[in-house]
């Protein structure tokens, strides 16, 4: 009915889509069954890391070098703005053997 | 050294106890019953380590182990519901049992730092000797798919508890 309103709907959804993103993307990281999936996530400053914890246990994600420490409910979720750049290691403080990697590119 | 080399080879002695070592591997009744004893176990030792210890972390520690074992044992139960399996006791559930009521009062004699470090060594050599009698025992006696996912979980946070009491017993020291 209204072509060029919906064309240039459609125009700003691509456009918001493709720049949003490229500023600051959320990153979706779950904890299932004890593992951590993806395990080695490559992220940029200024991008969210949400942990999605579907285990009944509560978790968190600890960074080795302290810069961040998340507390994760049984079957909630938190979320973390990087703010440096690095390679960070980060674990779960009750299931030490959970592991994972934050590669943060400036 | 001496408390947690010969609770684990109690503990070890235990799980691998006649009824089980002969060949005769466990039914899903009697898993299920080992691995809820198990937990229940723990639990109680850590009921006791909250009341007791002066610790932070060991308090802290207590608590985490409370809150997941809590959990699995929730599980536990709603899958034998689930699957209509009647947990069925067993030598090895009741050896497990009366070596755990031993501990307690062996712990119970003992305050602050000497409970501290002793309720960690046993929680270090506990957690091990489940572990492997799960590896080595339970899952691959396992017949239905569903209980030896729920002992394969068991397993990763059982050796993440191990991991965690490894840390809080280096940080006693």
């Amino acid at each position: 009915m209204m072509p060029g309103r919906l064309s240039s709907i459609a125009m700003a959804l691509v456009f918001a889509a493709m720049v949003v993103p490229a500023h600051a993307a959320t990153i979706e990281i779950t904890m299932e069954n004890l593992v951590i999936s993806p395990a080695e996530v490559s992220a940029k400053v200024g991008d969210t890391i949400a942990w999605i914890n579907n285990d009944v246990f509560a978790h968190t994600a600890t960074a080795k070098n302290g810069d961040f420490d998340v507390n994760l409910p049984a079957k909630k979720s938190g979320t973390f703005v990087l703010k440096k750049a690095g390679m960070v290691d980060y674990y779960c403080r009750y299931h030490p053997n959970m592991k994972a990697t934050l590669k943060i590119e400036p | 050294m001496f408390v947690r080399w010969s609770a684990a080879i109690a503990a070890v002695a235990l799980l691998s106890s006649p009824a089980l070592a002969q060949g005769a591997k466990p039914t899903d009744p009697q898993i299920a019953h080992i691995a809820y004893t198990a937990g229940v176990i723990d639990i109680n030792a850590a009921k006791q380590a909250q009341k007791k210890a002066k610790n932070k972390d060991v308090k802290a520690f207590a608590e985490d182990m409370l809150r997941d074992h809590e959990a699995v044992n929730k599980q536990a139960l709603a899958l034998v519901k689930k699957l209509n399996v009647t947990p069925e006791d067993n030598d090895t559930s009741k050896a497990l049992s009366k070596q755990a009521s031993e501990k307690l009062a062996e712990l119970d004699k003992l305050d602050g730092a000497a409970f501290d470090k002793a309720y960690v060594a046993n929680e270090v050599a506990y957690h091990k000797a489940v572990n492997s009698a799960l590896e080595t025992q339970l899952i691959p006696s396992a017949s239905n798919a569903e209980l030896k996912s729920l002992l394969q979980t068991g397993l990763k946070i059982f050796q993440g508890h191990q991991q965690h009491a490894e840390h809080v017993a280096a940080e006693l020291k």
